[in-house]
């Protein structure tokens, strides 16, 4: 009997652990982009579905249609994701329009502070309105674009030869824009083991935010500015200024003088394969792809160095990065903070980056052993003191396919002046800021 | 006596049905069978056109739903009639819409004509030469945006072979003055086994006998040719431009692929544009606008070619 009964009780407390959380799991969808720290991401969430009963999904969509495919998810109230890493220049749109969670009662109760987070990715991927403590997001993914190089070509004695006697410089980590285009340069059309090999590839790509991404690499070194004022879309003397002018000239002659002949499309895919088939000496892309390029058999390890964008009149790198928030139209929001809370945690922070990921929490990035913990992780740290963002309005897909046409207009396809491509655009966002009542 | 249809239906029809149908008139009757036809097109083309025109009035956005959209009259066509930069847009839509229709009408009879002519292997070689148009945009887009890599392209090589000019030197797709002719080549090669399909039915409805009647009265290979071939085979040729123009005024998918509209927007057709406008950046009332001007240059402009069509098939 006594035996019965303490089976019955086990039973019963196996029924009592084990029922409220099958009745509380529910299948959470996070949607992001697909590329490498995806991939991390789906590893590091298999300890919340252990931890919490619940599961989870993910959708992630190939960077060129990200923005369509989640913007038209969230315009249209969509409960395909109950998660969403979404581009920083998303948190006006998605705040305004009603598409996230705003967190702030939600993270007084559990006790999430932003205080924890690298200010900068605070300021860019969870505030709106910009700098006010409003906060549609948990910084997720550090990001900005750095610079790659071919740290074997760079050693090797004869290249440097040729290099001094070329320019009378040393061949090292560019430490400026003007040097890095005099290496790339030098580089181009060079015969390399046999093979030609180019400068560098850069961000050319039409169609989504390629050439704005790679232009402002350029312009924010020089001092570009998108208004005199910060909040007054005050942008003559701005974004026309003489530095910004002399930015623009000067991407178009890396391009011109630079690259590998047909890169006139080319966005992160392109220069990642233009730097593992061994065509150029350099390329520029995000820092979330350099795990991947450290690791990569043919082109990594020890033939691959790092650097962050160069300044050239200041420092200054362009942001990439994202933000997780809960969105509107899920119904599930309750398991959705859960992640949240879970994600906010150091710990999982700490193993965030081990994977992969790039975390964005200072008891991380602030670990004494964070800078030698990759090739890559000084580099970062330096880069996001200096990270500037594209307009986060919620008219930005505007505003960016503006920049996009106007940018490419001139250092691809050639037509008028620097001074004419930034003027034009001035118009473009003048239009837009005037239909949203903002000017 | 005879077991007609007709005879048949009417058996079939229950008697309450039938008695009430007999109190119908026949205007009745043909208005019940043609009801649920008119009702969906009201409902899938017509009330979409007049909410669209209502819309193009307006500053309406479709990712703002919690604004209220505002009359603005005729505002967005004045903007869009007044931007040189879509101007540009209908330019290289013109270049594009010209440029396919008379390669694709040339080379699609000069097929025809040859595939026409009785020969060993004559139905391999149609075979053949439809392949193009059994392809997906998609597949066409990625394909030749591989032939035409400067450097590892197929395409460059062999006009590297022809010119011995460096295969790398020129640039099809990122080059102002080649992109407008490099989707020119590829919906040309895509789409000219199209026309060429419609012109060999052209071709093979014309009697024999005209042509015997024409050797008998000493008529030349070529005076036939100008007499009887082009001018039968002629309605079905401007059917073949219709079709191909109408297709490619909307030409969206094999453009996007292989250029995106550049570079630059040398390639931004307007449906490129409109797509951008609609879709990327939200404005709806300004694309609603869009869409009017060029639902109405494209139905006047068809109008026109098929009132000149049915005259050519009246002669």
């Amino acid at each position: 009997m006594k035996k019965m009964t303490s089976a019955a009780v086990g039973a019963a407390l196996m029924t009592s652990v084990s029922v409220p959380t099958l009745a509380m799991a529910d299948d959470l969808t996070l949607c992001w982009a697909a590329w490498d720290p995806a991939n991390a991401l789906v590893e590091l969430s298999k300890e919340f579905e252990a931890q919490s009963g619940h599961t989870m999904n993910f959708e992630f969509i190939p960077w060129p249609n990200f923005a369509d495919r989640m913007l038209n998810e969230l315009n249209s109230g969509g409960k395909l994701c109950d998660l969403l890493i979404g581009d920083s220049q998303w948190i006006g749109g998605g705040a305004e329009n009603g598409h996230y969670v705003k967190l702030n009662d939600f993270f007084d109760a559990e006790g999430i502070s932003m205080d924890d987070f690298a200010p900068a990715t605070v300021y860019a991927y969870s505030t709106w309105p910009k700098g006010t403590p409003n906060y549609y997001a948990l910084p997720a993914m550090g990001d900005a674009n750095g610079w790659f190089y071919r740290a074997d070509w760079f050693a090797d004695a004869d290249i440097q030869a040729a290099y001094k006697e070329a320019t009378g410089e040393d061949l090292r980590e560019p430490q400026s824009q003007r040097e890095m285009l005099q290496i790339a340069q030098f580089f181009q059309g060079r015969e390399i083991d046999g093979k030609t090999v180019y400068g560098a590839s850069i961000f050319t790509e039409r169609g989504s935010e390629g050439i704005t991404m790679g232009v402002t690499s350029a312009l924010y070194p020089w001092g570009f500015k998108y208004e005199n004022t910060p909040g007054s879309y005050d942008m003559e003397g701005a974004v026309n200024s003489a530095e910004a002018v002399e930015a623009l000239e000067f991407y178009k002659e890396f391009y011109e003088t630079a690259t590998p002949p047909g890169y006139t499309n080319s966005y992160m895919g392109e220069s990642l394969d233009a730097f593992k088939s061994g065509q150029v000496a350099m390329a520029m892309n995000w820092f979330a792809f350099f795990p991947g390029l450290y690791a990569d058999p043919d082109t990594g390890g020890d033939k691959i160095d790092f650097f962050v964008n160069p300044p050239q009149n200041q420092a200054g790198s362009t942001l990439g990065g994202q933000g997780i928030s809960v969105v509107a139209y899920s119904d599930k929001q309750d398991a959705a903070l859960e992640y949240i809370k879970w994600f906010a945690n150091p710990e999982v922070q700490a193993k965030w980056w081990e994977l992969g990921g790039y975390s964005a929490h200072n008891a991380v990035l602030n670990d004494p052993g964070f800078k030698d913990s990759a090739p890559f992780a000084g580099d970062f740290l330096e880069a996001m003191n200096d990270v500037q963002d594209f307009w986060q309005e919620p008219t930005y897909a505007e505003l960016l396919l503006a920049m996009q046409k106007r940018i490419h207009d001139y250092v691809v396809a050639d037509q008028g002046t620097a001074q004419e491509a930034l003027d034009k655009l001035i118009e473009d966002w003048t239009e837009v800021f005037e239909d949203e009542g903002k000017l | 006596m005879t077991d007609t249809i007709a005879n048949r239906a009417a058996k079939a029809t229950p008697q309450r049905v039938a008695r009430k149908i007999k109190g119908l008139s026949d205007r009745a009757i043909a208005w019940i069978f043609v009801a649920p036809t008119i009702f969906l097109l009201l409902a899938i083309n017509i009330f979409p056109l007049i909410w669209t025109i209502q819309l193009s009035f307006t500053n309406y956005r479709a990712n703002r739903l919690n604004r209220e959209p505002e009359f603005i009259g005729l505002r967005n066509y004045e903007r869009i009639l007044t931007d040189s930069d879509i101007w540009l847009n209908m330019q290289a839509t013109a270049h594009f819409l010209f440029w396919t229709i008379a390669l694709q009408v040339l080379i699609g009879f000069t097929l025809a004509w040859l595939i026409n002519k009785k020969f060993k292997g004559n139905d391999l070689w149609t075979t053949i030469i439809v392949l193009p148009m059994m392809l997906s945009p998609a597949v066409v887009g990625n394909f030749w945006k591989f032939l035409y890599q400067p450097q590892i392209g197929l395409f460059n090589y062999i006009v590297a072979f022809f010119t011995g000019k460096d295969p790398s030197s020129f640039e099809m797709l990122g080059s102002v003055q080649l992109a407008p002719w490099s989707i020119v080549i590829v919906d040309t090669w895509m789409w000219t086994p199209f026309v060429m399909l419609i012109c060999l039915a052209g071709l093979r409805s014309i009697p024999d006998y005209i042509y015997e009647a024409a050797e008998v009265d000493r008529a030349s290979k070529l005076r036939q040719f100008f007499t009887i071939t082009i001018p039968m085979v002629l309605p079905f040729l401007m059917l073949a431009v219709l079709f191909r123009g109408i297709e490619n005024f909307k030409m969206f998918d094999l453009v996007v692929q292989l250029t995106g509209g550049g570079p630059g927007s040398t390639t931004e057709l307007t449906s490129i544009n409109l797509k951008r406008e609609a879709f990327e950046k939200w404005r709806t009332g300004y694309a609603s606008a869009y869409a009017i001007i060029l639902f109405v240059t494209v139905f006047g402009l068809a109008s026109i070619y098929v009132k000149a069509l049915n005259k050519v098939k009246e002669r």
